[in-house]
């Protein structure tokens, strides 16, 4: 809270979700995502909040007939990315996306950080090393895998491997990260790193992250919204929502009298 | 120790006691679930032995020598020479020509099939494409002599009726749905995180398929590959039929020649005396293409192996 001026880097405006089976799962969903904050999205299983998530870079576009109404504002552009003339893809150059599981490419090291340049068209050598260097360093990885670089990536531990896709992720510049739960499938002492990492990347950028464990969403983010059944409860700031919860739904959840 | 012994000697109740009726029952079916196992052993163990004995005769007079790097093979013939390159050299010609068909062709259309079509796409192109298995082979010989080398002729007009370039292009196209099946299956089983994770970094179809998909089912489609050597070089009526009787040493695909599978169905339809030389070079013959086929699947085995998906 010590910057006093709040930016909203990206906004969700309305926003109704429909599944190609006619599913609506979510419903009328408003959050804004500040600028160099971490956003929290919590809620039992099934509440929409990876659904929420998927939707600021567009991945249920992956799957024909999934349906979005509504928007979602991405600044300084002041556009709609759910508009039909926005190209996904662009989206995807700026917004990117750490998944619940490490997901690693079938590649060396060096390559799955390279990813998202080699997509760009990027082919100076030179630059593709600096980033790529700059990435791990940025993702606390650099110091394990710098003398091998050209191994496989699946000779990493779970734990590594979450570590370099923040860094393929981070290797691109990117505005906003999304993260959807990227440490349910860690080990303890591998999630207080990413939760370390996280807390320092919101100085360069913002972060929208899914989490199932309330204590992880009171110790990294700045705000916080509840889902319930495809529906935004309540979003406030993080100490509030914790403490001062101004909804009964929430109180509960946080408490752990419900999910 | 001693309590081990005490327990030893407890004596067991009738209720605990072990069912020798049901342990009897379940050994049985052991039994006859191992046999069945067992049976496609027998079988290789069989085949095997009447190669190895049968070549061994051939063998007696002939020396592995002169099989091995004479030029001629013309067992049946008064001046005999028994000289095996100018089957292999036929074998490999061919199949070289329909894999360098089939594995472009079924590659690209398991990606298309696994990575682009819709669902609706999918299920109309899949099954036309294994409609081609059921083809059988003697249709794509007479396809091969009758229609594809009828076109070739009028490009390069100085082309045999019987010759290996149409023979193989025929069998390479029925090679293809083999390859673009098992290849297909193989990127289907690549987990869609792992798509999701590069189309996530901004990347497209095609670079998905290429850069992601591709690699992570290599193992799969190696194995598709040797499916589809294999079909090549024991591949018999197509090349019995289109690619010519004639054993020449040669690996112009614009000449014919007879492959090693077209001379064994040339001699097995003669009426050659059991136990002549020329019946047991055919067992000569075969033992060579087994160890082909077999020497080409180990290396596929070890492909696969250095490939194995890791995700």
């Amino acid at each position: 809270m010590a910057q006093n001026k709040l930016n909203i880097k990206a906004e969700a405006k309305n926003l109704n979700f429909f599944y190609a089976d006619g599913t609506k799962a979510l419903k009328d969903v408003s959050l804004p995502v500040y600028e160099n904050k971490i956003t929290a999205l919590i809620g039992p299983s099934g509440c929409g909040k990876s659904t929420f998530l998927r939707c600021f870079n567009r991945m249920h576009d992956l799957y024909p007939g999934n349906r979005y109404e509504g928007q979602i504002l991405l600044h300084p552009d002041n556009t709609n990315v759910l508009a039909k003339g926005v190209d996904p893809i662009e989206v995807r150059m700026r917004i990117s996306m750490v998944f619940q599981k490490p997901n690693p490419f079938p590649k060396s090291i060096y390559e799955n950080v390279a990813y998202g340049l080699r997509v760009r068209g990027e082919r100076s050598k030179s630059a593709v090393d600096d980033k790529v260097e700059e990435a791990l360093k940025g993702a606390s990885l650099w110091n394990e895998v710098k003398d091998r670089l050209q191994d496989l990536a699946f000779n990493l531990s779970g734990g590594q491997q979450q570590r370099l896709c923040i860094a393929r992720a981070l290797a691109t510049d990117p505005e906003i990260m999304l993260f959807d739960e990227p440490t349910s499938a860690l080990d303890p002492i591998a999630t207080v790193n990413i939760e370390e990492l996280m807390s320092g990347l919101k100085s360069k950028l913002s972060i929208l992250v899914v989490t199932h464990n309330m204590q992880q969403a009171a110790r990294i983010s700045d705000y916080t919204a509840y889902m319930y059944l495809g529906e935004m409860i309540e979003f406030d700031a993080t100490d509030k929502i914790f403490t001062n919860p101004s909804k009964k739904e929430t109180e509960d959840y946080i408490t752990g009298k419900f999910g | 120790m001693a309590t081990t012994q005490l327990l030893k000697d407890l004596p067991v109740s009738k209720r605990l006691a072990k069912n020798i009726k049901r342990n009897f029952i379940e050994r049985v079916i052991e039994i006859i679930l191992m046999l069945s196992a067992l049976t496609a052993v027998f079988i290789t163990v069989g085949i095997v032995y009447i190669l190895v004995t049968e070549a061994s005769g051939f063998f007696s007079d002939v020396s592995v020598f002169e099989f091995l790097t004479s030029r001629q093979w013309s067992p049946l013939f008064e001046d005999a020479h028994y000289g095996i390159l100018p089957l292999i050299s036929g074998t490999l010609t061919t199949s070289f020509i329909a894999l360098g068909i089939a594995v472009p062709i079924g590659t690209v259309a398991a990606i298309y099939l696994s990575e682009f079509a819709s669902h609706k796409a999918r299920e109309t192109v899949k099954p036309v494409l294994e409609l081609l298995v059921g083809v059988p082979t003697v249709v794509f010989g007479y396809f091969a002599l009758l229609f594809v080398t009828p076109i070739l002729q009028k490009m390069i007009p100085s082309l045999p009726t019987f010759n290996m370039l149409g023979a193989g292009i025929v069998m390479g196209i029925m090679i293809i749905p083999y390859i673009a099946s098992v290849a297909e299956d193989a990127m289907r089983a690549v987990p869609m995180q792992m798509r999701e994770g590069s189309y996530a970094m901004g990347a497209t179809k095609f670079q998905t398929a290429i850069r992601v998909v591709t690699p992570a089912a290599t193992s799969g489609i190696i194995a598709a590959y040797i499916l589809g050597i294999s079909r090549a070089v024991g591949e018999t009526m197509v090349v019995a039929i289109a690619a010519g009787q004639q054993p020449t040493f040669t690996f112009n695909p614009l000449e014919g020649a007879a492959t090693i599978t077209a001379y064994i169905v040339q001699v097995a339809m003669g009426d050659l005396p059991h136990g002549s030389i020329g019946y047991q070079s055919i067992f000569a013959a075969g033992m060579v293409l087994f160890v082909l086929t077999f020497l080409f699947n180990i290396i596929g085995h070890l492909a696969r192996k250095r490939f194995a998906e890791r995700y």
